[in-house]
């Protein structure tokens, strides 16, 4: 595959530290909030670089929501921090009204989303919250693959005047998209080009999807591998572009079959170009303890998966 | 201390305005409306004076207010309108499909004078503690204002940001909570007795003062009270007793009146009650 590893294996929330660190150098407007979990959120480096901009409120995550949307008038740029989990599902009615319906620009920074925060178990492990968010009118959701696509989402949506939901991880995992990419907010990333298959991979499962490709190559198979690390607003020119050409599709993605990427992109071909689609994703179940790969194995969510995923809708073409 | 001739005249013209606006649409909540007519007619000619033409989103320069109890919008919507906001004449769209006067504030239909939804309750004292802030970063001296509903306590944010507030310092903005002691099912002393209000947010490290909400010379004088208070390392609350449905004989005195509309009897016995004074709309 042309797709490397450019460094050793980094945590995509990380990335969203280095990202928030330059932007606290570079825009003055920015501020940034967390509910008790700087460390995990990698928000230190802006803490200490800017004191007086760092708000730590404390467990108490539906007063830093609103105390965000508040914020933004008189022009600040709040982002907020905490585990994807208390970033949605707890807060959804204030993201609803004070961030969303009322248009505010809001940063909803969220960490630890997925199977992948592992031995923490099912109540830590949201896999509802792509669903929850691209619900929301104005809302721009975007979920990056690895360390270096997350630091470019973070500093991209300090430009977009308008609510965001920044969902990333917390296990190390490989590093491969480029270190001075510019994120383009909304637009499809083609990995890898192919002619059997689309394979639409968001987050973590992007990676997977690089690997799968490589073995279904092997079988003879041609994948063509595309990053959705937007799922609000959806690239929906390139979606249709890729299976007007390969002709069914597979999604993969660390989070519920409903109301995930994989819906979207359903949604998208059965309006425009109707064509088999595979669904790589957790249905309709709670995770558990344990370390990400083995969870990752357990709900089908591994390269494995995919390759099954290809080579089964494939045959239904 | 400014004359309230004037803004009595203001008053009884809001309160005509408030049940007519719920009373065309057949919708909307006049009871603690009507309780708090005295504080929007003195927070805006008197104690905020905001520039009605140069409202933009950000009231850089200026102090801000948000309504956390969105469903008293009619008397928001009237003393906006009548200082200046927008035209008295939209008055009659309230509710209706197409208005910016939208049963429950919002900024969504881009009406002046408002810079946050509200309706689900519990919101609006966050949201003021974060203008609070961000007037403390921009080196601002203006202050932030809020409303809350007694009932509306019992939300749990109201006390994770009543926490923050003292934990933080934050005394740039005034809290007033209206007590009127009314909520939808009953008293709050039924639905949930809230107990001392004034123990409870000496205990969350709050200045408290209190007032009579529906007495304009004790409600001014109270602010500036609270106004004078700002500045000096703590949060500032002003517990306004008032009378749901003030004004008119027949929605005081329970808390029937909270959501419901008066029909075209009922308006004429209330309108009979209450002087136009500048006009009706």
């Amino acid at each position: 595959m042309a797709i490397k590893k450019l460094t050793e294996d980094r945590d995509t929330r990380s990335g969203f530290g280095a990202g928030l660190q330059e932007l606290g150098q570079e825009n003055k407007n920015v501020v940034a909030l967390c509910a008790d979990l700087t460390g995990s959120l990698k928000m230190n480096d802006f803490e200490n670089d800017n004191p007086d901009r760092f708000f730590q409120v404390g467990i108490a995550e539906a007063n830093m929501i609103s105390i965000a949307a508040g914020m933004t008038v008189g022009g600040k740029i709040p982002f907020t921090g905490t585990f994807a989990n208390f970033s949605t599902g707890r807060v959804y009615d204030q993201i609803r009204q004070c961030v969303a319906y009322s248009g505010k620009n809001v940063k909803i920074c969220a960490s630890h989303a997925g199977l992948t925060l592992g031995e923490d178990g099912a109540t830590h492990q949201i896999l509802e919250d792509i669903g929850m968010m691209k619900m929301l009118p104005h809302m721009t959701v975007i979920n990056p693959c690895d360390y270096n696509q997350t630091k470019a989402a973070t500093k991209a949506i300090a430009d977009l005047d308008g609510p965001v939901y920044l969902r990333f991880g917390r296990p190390k995992v490989p590093n491969f998209t480029p270190e001075d990419q510019k994120f383009e907010i909304g637009k499809a990333w083609k990995v890898e080009e192919g002619t059997d298959v689309s394979i639409f991979a968001t987050g973590h499962l992007v990676w997977k999807a690089i690997e799968a490709q490589a073995i279904l190559a092997e079988k003879g198979v041609s994948a063509e591998i595309i990053n959705i690390h937007t799922i609000k607003p959806l690239d929906t020119e390139a979606i249709i572009a890729s299976v007007n050409k390969t002709g069914c599709a597979v999604t993969a993605e660390e989070h519920q079959k409903n109301g995930g990427l994989g819906d979207s992109v359903a949604q998208t071909l059965a309006l425009n170009n109707p064509a088999p689609i595979e669904m790589v994703a957790v249905n309709d179940s709670f995770g558990e303890s344990g370390t990400p790969e083995q969870l990752l194995e357990k709900y089908g969510l591994n390269t494995e998966s995919i390759v099954e995923a290809a080579l089964k809708v494939i045959a239904r073409k | 201390m400014p004359s309230t001739v004037e803004l009595k005249r203001i008053c009884s013209q809001t309160r005509r305005d408030i049940v007519r606006m719920v009373a065309a649409p057949k919708s909307g909540h006049p009871g603690g409306s009507l309780g708090c007519v005295e504080f929007f007619v003195s927070l805006y000619h008197e104690i905020m004076k905001p520039d009605a033409s140069k409202f933009d989103m950000n009231g850089k320069g200026e102090d801000v207010f948000f309504l956390s109890n969105g469903h008293i919008s009619p008397v928001w919507y009237s003393v906006l309108s009548r200082y200046g906001y927008f035209p008295v004449k939209e008055l009659s769209t309230f509710r209706f499909l197409n208005t910016r006067l939208q049963g429950h504030p919002t900024t969504h239909e881009g009406l002046p004078g408002v810079r946050m939804a509200s309706g689900s309750l519990g919101m609006g004292l966050s949201c003021g503690i974060g203008a609070a802030l961000t007037k403390k970063l921009n080196g601002e001296s203006k202050l932030v204002y809020t409303l809350h509903g007694d009932g509306e306590l019992q939300e749990g944010q109201i006390w994770e940001a009543a926490m923050y507030a003292s934990a933080k310092k934050v005394d740039n903005i005034i809290a007033t909570v209206d007590v009127n002691g009314r909520q939808i099912d009953g008293d709050t002393d039924d639905v949930i007795a809230l107990g001392s209000l004034r123990a409870k947010f000496e205990a969350f490290g709050w200045k408290v003062f209190e007032c009579d909400g529906n007495n304009l010379n004790d409600l001014l004088k109270t602010m500036a009270e609270c106004k004078a208070a700002t500045g000096k390392g703590v949060p500032v609350i002003n517990l306004m007793k008032t009378e749901m449905g003030m004004g008119v004989d027949y929605m005081m005195g329970s808390h029937k009146w909270h959501g419901i509309f008066p029909n075209e009897e009922q308006l004429e016995d209330a309108l009979g009650q209450l002087e136009e004074t500048l006009g009706d709309y």
